[in-house]
């Protein structure tokens, strides 16, 4: 029963990937540039010239700078609501982070748009005084006048993505036995030194594949991703600039406008989406494994 | 007239000090000279539940006391105010008095983190923290702020725990990589290494075979040279093959229908299982219990 509806949940997908190789690859056929070193994006151009460089930078940079921010603070909130606040609190933050995934992302976009953004100045100019000499936390206000940059969709990002690592994690936790907690416990410990030696030692590959959820839903977010960065298709290695544009956000701008071979083109960037994350999801396997018991 | 006298007379001087008086109540136990705890109108209660009732017992230095009775009449609740595990239990309090060598052990400023650093626990199940065998055991010290001399406290912890020569080569594997006998030495081990006064342990043996339990009971013994034991026990051949005292306990149904934990008898182990004072004492370990 079970191997009959896991056939056709592969088949199904094999078909797919199929039918979107072969409507891609007329296209790749057609470019006149390399599709994986290639910034721009013409694909509906003669000759057509597109490729995915671009797009892969910013789509890692922008996920990466969400779970690296992320993390630290979904694991903190929930390490905080489980052991740390009162019981009556506890609920009603773990509601409350319930209602931050139900936000649609298209309200996130237009708070990190109209909000977020535009009081992001103070930040970015702290973090170049402290941080410039690291390069990619340099800040020119001429170059970017609005904070449209791979770091504020980072950050947005990163609040979108928090919900579902937090609440991930704080049943991941709650699955630690009490045997553990008792063990620590019983020897003295204090509430930190009890989580760090039986709730984190246990949690840490759920608290990993929550990560990798999160990392997934970054990846393929379109819309606040595409209304905060100002289109730009070229590399630039500074976080703090305007422009930008992701796998998803190609082929949401892109669609509208594109010919046959166009289409094709982001055809092949959404395949080239598809790999990356089911790459990012094959290594969360493969950490999750290694990682179960020390 | 004077034969008799001087037999009298020779038996006080064989016998041990704690049995120079004859009878003990369930009253605290008179004729202890040197106590640890003296636990007097304990009543814990859970919530609105009072679980256990009025318990007055006092418990022997370097002695093994077991704990027996049938489930439910409040051995590990009672074992657990021994080292305020009970605290970390939502609405649990307790009324009456333990004192810890004549201090109460529920004092406001008594700091209960400190009580369990020097009264340690093994539990029912063998819980090894998912770590190295070393860490399992240097975890205690290092909360308790040791930090140098941990190779040698973890290895005397091994030795003391009868454990040493079985893992000495492969300190650096997981402490679950052990059998289940293993791992509950282990986290006795655990609990020695943070050189408590007392072990308190709650049905130890319930999760493993007979050879592992035989272990476990010698080591006891080997043990309570140094620690103070309280055991609570399912096993009634164990309290009577480790212990020196026993205390019985039973739950008895109040006017309301309500069940409390008692306890009924407390006394040397031999009195208990061959002449116990009780009726349901008698009752319960000659098997005729409910
Ligand atoms: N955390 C708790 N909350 C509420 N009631 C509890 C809790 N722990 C124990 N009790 C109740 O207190 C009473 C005594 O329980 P306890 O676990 O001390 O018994 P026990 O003698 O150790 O039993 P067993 O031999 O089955 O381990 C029982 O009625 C039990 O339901
Ligand atoms: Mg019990």
């Amino acid at each position: 029963m079970t191997a009959a509806a896991s056939g056709v949940v592969l088949l199904t997908m094999a078909a797919i990937t199929v039918f979107l190789i072969y409507r891609a690859v007329p296209a790749l056929r057609g470019n006149a540039a390399n599709f994986f070193t290639e910034q721009r994006w013409d694909a509906d151009g003669t000759p057509p010239r597109f490729g995915i460089a671009a797009a892969f930078y910013f789509t890692v940079l922008t996920s990466a700078i969400a779970i690296v921010l992320a993390v630290p603070v979904a694991v903190g909130v929930a390490l905080f609501i489980n052991y740390y606040a009162p019981r009556r609190l506890s609920s009603g933050l773990g509601y409350m982070v319930e209602l931050l995934a139900a936000v649609p992302s298209i309200v996130y976009g237009l708070w990190g748009f109209t909000f977020l953004a535009p009081h992001l100045t103070g930040l970015v100019s702290w973090l170049d005084r402290w941080f410039g000499w690291t390069i990619v936390l340099r800040y020119r206000p001429e170059s970017a006048p609005n904070n449209y940059s791979p770091l504020t969709a980072g950050i947005v990002l990163a609040i979108m993505i928090l919900p579902i690592i937090c609440s991930i994690s704080r049943e991941v936790f709650q699955r630690v036995p009490r045997e553990q907690i008792e063990a620590a416990q019983a020897l003295g410990a204090y509430r930190w030194e009890t989580i760090r030696m039986a709730v984190l030692p246990l949690g840490r590959a759920g608290v990993i594949s929550a990560s990798i959820l999160g990392l997934g839903r970054a990846l393929g977010e379109t819309l606040a991703v595409t209304m905060l960065l100002s289109t730009a298709f070229a590399i630039n290695i500074h976080f703090t600039e305007t422009g930008g544009v992701t796998f998803a956000s190609i082929i949401a701008l892109k669609y509208g406008e594109a010919g046959p071979t166009g289409t094709g083109a982001l055809i092949a960037a959404g395949l080239c989406l598809f790999l990356l994350t089911l790459a990012v999801n094959f290594a969360a396997n493969v950490i999750v494994r290694r990682n179960k018991v020390a | 007239m004077t034969e008799p006298r001087q037999g009298t007379a020779k038996q006080d001087e064989d016998a041990p000090p704690v049995q120079t008086f004859l009878r003990y109540t369930h009253r605290g136990a008179p004729g202890l000279a040197d106590t640890v705890f003296e636990v007097a109108d304990l009543s814990v209660y859970y919530g609105d539940y009072e679980a256990v009732r009025d318990v007055t017992m006092a418990i022997g230095r370097r002695q093994i006391t077991a704990m027996i009775g049938p489930s439910g009449c409040g051995k590990s609740t009672v074992l657990r105010c021994f080292n305020r595990m009970n605290d970390l239990i939502p609405g649990a309090r307790v009324s009456g008095k333990i004192t810890y060598h004549g201090e109460d052990l529920y004092a406001p400023e008594v700091d209960a983190i400190e009580v369990r650093r020097r009264i340690g626990m093994v539990f029912q199940k063998p819980n090894p923290f998912p770590k190295s065998i070393y860490d399992n055991i240097a975890y205690g010290p290092r909360v308790n702020g040791v930090r140098k001399g941990l190779d040698d406290i973890v290895e005397e912890a091994l030795r003391q725990a009868a454990l040493w020569d079985e893992v000495k080569d492969k300190l650096k594997e997981s402490g679950l990589s052990l059998s289940g006998g293993q791992q509950q030495r282990l986290c006795i081990a655990r609990t020695i290494a943070i050189k408590p006064e007392v072990i308190l342990m709650d049905e130890p043996c319930s999760a493993l075979d007979p050879i592992a339990t035989a272990k476990i009971e010698d080591l006891m013994h080997g043990l309570a040279q140094d620690f103070t034991i309280i055991i609570v026990t399912h096993n009634m051949q164990q309290a009577a093959r480790v212990s020196d005292r026993t205390a019985f306990f039973t739950a008895d149904v109040d006017d309301q229908g309500v069940r409390h934990g008692r306890l009924v008898e407390y006394d040397l182990t031999g009195q208990i299982f061959t002449t116990p004072s009780d009726k349901r004492t008698e009752d319960y370990i000659t098997g005729r219990f409910g």
